[in-house]
């Protein structure tokens, strides 16, 4: 095969992927869109494999039919729920073979460089692994966190930013001396220790995030995966891997702009580390402010209540997706819309661990999607509402986001279901959310507090609900 | 403690302040219930149902009043007709008395009151702050009022509510306007928008524009060039200036000729209703016109009003009815009784069937009226109304004033940044081989459409989003494609363990994303 070939092919890839990327800006475009992206990378195997490879295609067929398999089996039994595990566990995959590359293409002699090519070479290499590692061990970081097998509160070590300043300036460091010594061939042991300290700049990182904050992470490692095939991309001179992960690093930044935004916080202060370092500044409005006496209902009132109901909405949180109530929400939604009564989704683009994450669990459910709105579109019926369901969420929706200059998270846009006339609000206790606010929102006079496993006591909703269509 | 609920003696009161649901309800707090024979016939709650729920029916007034240690009252204490004496004669000393009192306008009452002993709370004194509002009996009779006056109004207009097109031909609708956008007006708006008929609201707080609109009534602005807002302490209306009011009476005076309906509920707290409708507008209205005035027990709005009775005016119905939540009598006691069991629950605060008088408690200190004899009315002004307006405009100058000071070194900062950022770009081209500068090129214009592409994806797939980017960022398998026929053993080794990876990762990732799309459904 001609190399112009293989470009042809590498061209059509890359425009395939866009595609991919273009396909997802609605429901129905999307599944042809994912076609298109799996065209595209077969497309780039394709021609790779039988342009370039020349031997070894034992291990090939067998790497790439057991990669296969392994992928193919975590895609067909991970539960909806672990969605952000997933997504986490894949990026690391992305990070170490960007790390495997660049040590393969540092060992790898029969290309050779001179003078500012080498350098340039050198430093590609460089940042490649760098990048890669740090997305790897974040990514598995992020993993445990998601995972449960590792504490999700933010782990936040005495000057931590002089230690990530720190970590950052060794890097360099260690750069100059790796491309100095590069240049005699040599250069193994800088290298090897740039790995170690972006191995651990990478756990650093993500142990001090924690929670709610976990979309802004998710999406910047699926930035910085990004990031690493571009780097790996110019280390090999090869157009396609950087066009393609400049893309996925832009939509991994874009996405971490949007949870940003939503929370209404700058990018640097989530990296830089939870909510401890910013509440404990401006943090006493949320002590001072007044308590209520909160009014606690029981299932059957609230399924009273949804029958007598014109319009609902159900705000979904994180609480959902950890009581696995998804279905029973939906089982609730059928019975009441059967009964020509409105049911409407709103969902924050924070709810939940990672973006969209909310979508795709009522997806699971079978939701019909025309029902799911985004939070812009949504908050200003609030007024119109009749009643709201809040299952597990806290600080996507607390009033003082807009009320308390002071709190912690104000100004962050929140869902106004307190315009409701009555909002549902269900909670296994009166804990506070991830950023540690009282939600005033609990002590309203049209807010009733239903307190216990979303899962159990949604089931029960549903049971008086059924019960009453039966007679 | 015993609670006793005698039958209403004031004239045409149908109302009883218990209903057999609540009685229930009262029981769980700890406390017995006993009610005269018949108390609750007017209001359609027969005795039989009473006992049902637990109540103890007795004959009499007499026996309620010796064996209740909490007497329940819609109307304040007056005389009884078949006893000849005064209800006030009945009470003894320790018991607590519960109604409608109006202790502002009845200080005589409440010297009667002080003299027996006894504890007396004012239904209508509970404070109008949030927490209240489920005791509020006042908003549950205005609300029943305002209802029942446009049913009052249809009784006496001689035509339909809604407009039709017949075969016999065009009914246009009525024109109703209500003045006055409390609890009542809301709730006649609101009655008389379901009955189909063109709404028009007027009221001097101009806040309550929006929830008129609400209701999709037409809210009637005053051409009247000074901002001066009607609000008053405790959600209230308060007197206007003169220029206010004559502006006022010009507006009611264009529109008298044109509505069909007029009901007026403006009350300003311990004054004489103000006159709003004159004769002479009177007399401008259409014939067979009504005019409904909520105000009639303080004075009335119309200046024709005859308190408790409909007079005909110039050919326009006036009616000036004091008693129109008792005329839908089963619906207001309901609502009056479950106010006063919210009451009771915050009284009891052990749920032991005794009741705490906590003179601490905002709500029970502004309903107390007599303490153990001792006379607590007025009580202190409530802590906190519905906020005024002008407080919260400072700290918004200031923040704006902050906002445009941090501003200016953002600003400065980013013209920094793309400056350093263009000067590094230049520094690198001067020394960097054409081949990386190609690279480059397409990096950034790739960065650009990625941008561009991402922007247009919806909130709703930022997931499958994601695990797409992620099998489509193992491109990176290329990378690991190029080594892997390496003669060096240790890059093959690397390239195949590369390959095993990003393959688990591209199948992965795309069929992870084929199965989330695929359950995304209309």
């Amino acid at each position: 095969m001609s190399e112009g070939f293989i470009q042809a092919a590498y061209i059509v890839s890359t425009i395939l992927f866009i595609l991919a990327l273009g396909g997802l800006s609605n429901q129905e475009t999307a599944r042809r869109g994912n076609l298109y992206g799996m065209i595209g990378m077969g497309l780039a195997l394709f021609a790779t494999i039988f342009g370039v490879v020349s031997g070894n295609y034992f291990f090939l067929v067998v790497s790439l039919v057991a990669g296969a398999v392994i992928g193919i089996r975590l895609a067909r039994t991970v539960q909806m729920t672990q969605m952000p595990e997933l997504v986490a566990i894949l990026h690391s995959l992305v990070g170490l073979a960007a790390v495997l590359v660049g040590y393969a293409t540092f060992l790898d002699h029969t290309q050779s460089f001179y003078g500012i090519e080498k350098t340039i070479h050198d430093v590609e290499i460089y940042v490649g692994i760098l990048i890669g590692a740090l997305t790897f061990s974040g990514s598995v970081i992020a993993f445990g966190k998601l995972s449960g097998r590792i504490g999700g509160n933010p782990t936040l070590l005495p000057a931590r930013h002089f230690l990530n300043l720190g970590m950052g300036l060794v890097a360099i460091w260690l750069g100059t001396i790796f491309v100095g010594q590069a240049a005699d061939g040599g250069g193994f042991f800088p290298l090897f220790l740039m790995t170690l300290v972006a191995l651990a700049f990478g756990v650093h990182m993500v142990a001090a995030i924690g929670g709610a904050d976990m979309p802004v992470v998710v999406s910047m490692l699926n930035s910085y995966s990004g990031w690493a095939a571009s780097a790996t991309g110019f280390m090999l001179s090869n157009d396609l891997l950087i066009v393609t992960g400049a893309l996925v690093g832009s939509s991994g930044a874009i996405l971490s702009y949007i949870m940003c935004r939503a929370m209404n916080r700058s990018f640097i202060s989530v990296i830089a580390g939870g909510f401890g370092t910013t509440s404990g500044g401006g943090g006493g409005g949320a002590a001072e402010s007044e308590q209520g006496e909160v009014v606690a209902v029981q299932s059957e009132e609230v399924a009273d209540m949804l029958l007598n109901a014109k319009k609902v909405v159900i705000v979904p949180g994180y609480g959902m997706a950890v009581a696995q109530a998804q279905h029973t929400v939906n089982e609730i939604t059928r019975s009441l819309r059967d009964r020509k009564i409105d049911v409407q989704f709103a969902i924050h683009p924070v709810a939940g661990r990672m973006p969209g994450h909310m979508n795709v669990l009522l997806a699971e459910a079978r939701v019909p999607y025309d029902i799911v709105f985004e939070m812009e579109e949504i908050n200003e019926d609030f007024p119109e509402v009749d009643v709201t369901v809040v299952i597990g969420a806290n600080d996507i929706v607390n009033p003082s986001a807009q009320d308390e200059p002071d709190s912690p998270i104000a100004g962050m846009p929140v869902l106004e279901v307190w315009k409701g006339d009555t909002t549902i609000v269900l909670k296994r206790s009166m804990a506070t959310g991830y950023a540690g606010v009282q939600n005033p929102l609990f002590f309203k006079d049209n807010t009733r507090m239903l307190f216990g496993d979303a899962k159990a006591t949604l089931d029960e909703v549903l049971r008086v609900l059924q019960s009453q269509e039966s007679k | 403690m015993k609670i006793g609920v005698p039958t209403e003696v004031h004239v045409n009161e149908q109302r009883v302040a218990m209903t057999p649901e609540v009685v229930g309800a009262v029981v769980k707090l700890g406390f017995e219930v006993i009610i005269e024979a018949g108390a609750g016939t007017r209001a359609s709650y027969l005795d039989e149902a009473y006992r049902d729920a637990g109540a103890e029916v007795v004959e009499g007034p007499k026996a309620v009043y010796d064996a209740a240690d909490i007497v329940l009252k819609v109307r304040q204490p007056e005389h009884h007709p078949e006893l000849k004496q005064d209800e006030i004669d009945l009470l003894r000393e320790g018991q607590t008395l519960i109604g409608f009192l109006w202790p502002g306008q009845n200080p005589e009452l409440l010297e009667a009151l002080s003299e027996r002993g006894v504890n007396a709370l004012a239904m209508d004194m509970v404070p109008r702050i949030s927490r209240a509002q489920k005791m509020d009996a006042l908003s549950s009779m205005a609300n029943i009022g305002g209802y029942r006056a446009i049913i009052e109004a249809a009784q006496h207009f001689g035509r339909f509510f809604t407009g039709q097109i017949t075969a016999a031909g065009r009914i246009p609708p009525a024109k109703v306007l209500v003045i006055g956008a409390g609890v009542a007006g809301l709730s006649a708006i609101g009655t008389a928008k379901s009955m189909g008929a063109i709404v028009r609201a007027f009221d001097t707080r101009p806040e309550v524009k929006e929830q008129v609109e609400s209701m999709d009534a037409e809210f009637l602005m005053l051409d009247f060039e000074d901002d001066e807002d009607g609000a008053g302490e405790g959600g209230y209306a308060k007197t206007m200036s003169k220029a206010f009011i004559d502006a006022e009476m010009a507006l009611f005076a264009e529109q008298a000729k044109e509505v069909d309906i007029i009901i007026t509920t403006a009350l300003i707290p311990g004054k004489p209703a103000p006159k709003l409708i004159t004769e002479a507008m009177v007399e401008s209205m259409k014939q067979g016109s009504v005019i409904v005035d909520l105000a009639a027990e303080q004075g009335g709005n119309c200046e024709l009003t005859e308190p408790g009775e409909v007079a005909v005016r110039h050919g326009v119905s006036i009616i000036g009815y004091t008693d129109l939540p008792s005329r839908l009598a089963a619906q207001s006691s309901q609502l009056y009784a479950t106010n006063l069991r919210h009451l009771l629950t915050d009284l009891t605060p052990e749920k032991d069937g005794n009741i705490v008088i906590d003179m601490e408690d905002e709500v029970i200190r502004g309903a107390t009226a007599v303490n153990a004899g001792e006379i607590t009315f007025p009580p202190p002004a409530p802590k906190l109304s519905a906020a005024p307006k002008a407080a919260p405009a400072a700290p918004t100058t200031e923040a704006v004033a902050e906002a445009a000071v941090a501003s200016k070194p953002g600003w400065i900062a980013t013209s920094i940044g793309m400056a350093l950022g263009a000067v590094a770009l230049l520094a690198l081209g001067n020394v960097a081989p054409p081949s990386f500068m190609a690279h480059l090129t397409v990096f950034v214009l790739a960065c650009f459409v990625g941008y561009m592409v991402i922007w247009n994806v919806t909130a709703s797939l930022h997931t499958p989003l994601m695990s797409v980017t992620n099998a489509i960022s193992s491109i990176i398998v290329i990378g690991a494609l190029l080594q892997i026929s390496s003669g060096s053993f240790i890059v093959s080794a690397l390239a195949v363990l590369a390959l095993l990876i990003t393959s688990i990762n591209i199948f992965g990732g795309f069929a992870v994303t084929q199965r989330m799309l695929a359950m995304f459904r209309k």
